[in-house]
């Protein structure tokens, strides 16, 4: 089971707390994750990648273990502080706009 | 006794401001969907209970959200009731796929169109602006998007489909972005003929399509915009919004980036209007619900000045549908005021006397409940509002 956590609008659109938490089946990777949250959660589908290229959207960012993630190919491997869920995966919103 | 409810989409959520049919004490409930962009929510004619509204963010994309009680609750479409507990306890839905259609059988493959600095750009999916219900079905509804493209859902909002014919028309390649986005902001349905949709796009024009969608044509002969290399082109006007009155539904009212129009002869050719305004620069237009020559706009002093002329928030009322024009002033600030009044950001109610509605910039709606010879604010301190549609109830 792998942790989440979530910007503040997409919790309240997922109607959720600050973390979720994911079964994974396989390597735990940017794609593996937001495949993931979406089944889980579809009402997040197009929200932190766009529904047709996939691409992340670019006010949002991939932590894990303090290191962002975020330019890195889709498929590769979170550390396994974040596979084994003893640290969460931080998606985060830029601090930007009023 | 009638009631009525304004719908307004602000840049921080939505807020719906009911009251009786005197407008003078208002309830107001939101912010809805607080924190969000909400370009515009609006009922549908056949079921005043349905409403859509379009939520969006520059983080997070596009949201379509509905309602079935009339604003008391939400859902993303594609979450009935029945099924609306998925994994988790948490709801299903994914209302927000707008897809160009690019098939060869329907999209045709245009894939451009014109970008600020004049090169050719791929059509990017960003927001919707407009919603428009179907006037006879609830669970048909329009959707007007940046970048510009007309999409419909025949199921309440859950999945959109595009009506490619108007991107793939032929001038798709000379649209152009206005500096709020290649938007289409206005979706005219025609109550006497279901096949006829008028639709307006900054900064393309204004179209007509004669047969549900499928063809479509520039109605844009007579317009004169000074801001293009050819100012009587085809295609390439700023037009900022069109008013039409139901029980008329040839005769058309234009607000454009410059000049306010007419055309008597569905937009096949159009005439300016602006008259006596203090300044033609403007966004909103309107026309009274039972004097279809009673037309309404907020003058702005400039394309680079976007606020009242001299500081003074003054509606224009026209009863001879243009050229003569009065300007309407008590209730409204005549000193210091300086927001804006967007392009979907007026609406009438069909009350007698009719009312009128705007929203600013500045976080105010205002209402006149007598047809414009008076205003008073309804909310204040609002964050600055997109969008005002109003619905009058039994």
């Amino acid at each position: 089971m792998i942790r989440v956590v979530l910007p503040g609008h997409l919790r309240a659109l997922a109607r959720v707390g600050a973390e979720v938490q994911l079964e994974i089946t396989g390597p735990v990777t940017q794609r593996s994750v937001v495949d993931a949250l979406e089944a889980q959660y579809p009402m997040l589908r197009g929200t932190i990648r766009d529904h047709v290229t996939q691409q992340r959207r670019p006010f949002l960012r991939f932590f894990a273990c303090s290191e962002d993630y975020s330019l890195e190919p889709p498929d590769t491997p979170f550390p396994e502080a974040i596979a084994s869920g003893e640290e969460p995966l931080l998606i985060i919103g830029a601090i930007a706009g009023g | 006794m009638s009631r009525v409810r304004v719908l307004a989409g602000t840049r921080k959520g939505a807020f719906i401001l009911t009251s009786d049919g005197k407008r003078e004490k208002w309830d107001v409930s939101g912010p809805h969907f607080a924190g969000w962009e909400m370009y515009h929510l609006k009922g549908s004619p056949a079921d005043p209970n349905r409403i859509y509204a379009s939520q969006c963010s520059g983080w997070f994309g596009q949201i379509i959200q509905r309602s079935d009680d009339g604003g008391k609750t939400w859902i993303q479409p594609g979450t009935p009731p029945s099924a609306q507990q998925g994994p988790g306890g948490m709801p299903k839905g994914e209302s927000n796929k707008f897809v160009y259609d690019t098939s060869p059988e329907t999209g045709k493959p245009l894939t451009t169109h014109q970008f600020y600095d004049g090169n050719q750009h791929p059509w990017e999916f960003k927001r919707v602006w407009h919603l428009e219900p179907s006037l006879t079905d609830p669970d048909t509804v329009y959707a007007g998007v940046e970048d510009a493209g007309l999409f419909r859902s025949a199921d309440g909002g859950q999945n959109w489909h595009e009506l490619s014919g108007l991107r793939g028309h032929g001038t798709g390649p000379r649209w152009q972005p206005g500096a709020g986005g290649m938007c289409l902001h206005t979706i005219i349905l025609d109550r006497s003929d279901p096949q006829r949709i008028y639709i307006a796009i900054s900064a393309a024009g204004a179209f007509r399509t004669d047969d549900g969608g499928q063809t479509w044509k520039p109605i844009n002969k007579g317009l004169y915009s000074q801001y293009i290399p050819e100012p009587t082109a085809e295609v390439g006007h700023c037009v900022h919004h069109v008013a039409m009155h139901p029980s008329r539904p040839g005769v058309l009212f234009m607000q454009k980036h410059w000049d306010v129009l007419r055309s008597d002869n569905s937009g096949d050719l159009w005439k300016e209007v602006s008259g006596n305004l203090p300044t033609d620069f403007g966004f909103v237009i309107d026309v009274h619900a039972h004097e279809p020559e009673t037309i309404y706009v907020v003058p702005i002093k400039s394309d680079g000045e976007h606020f009242p002329p001299d500081g003074k928030l003054r509606v224009y009322r026209s009863k001879t549908g243009g050229n003569e024009w009065e300007a309407l002033t008590k209730g409204l600030p005549q000193s210091n005021c300086y927001v804006n009044v967007l392009r979907d950001a007026m609406a009438v109610d069909s009350l007698d006397k009719c009312g009128v509605y705007f929203g600013t910039t500045g976080g105010q709606v205002y209402v006149s409940a007598d047809a414009g010879d008076s205003w008073s604010p309804i909310v204040q301190h609002l964050p600055a509002v997109l969008s005002v549609e109003v619905q009058t109830l039994p």
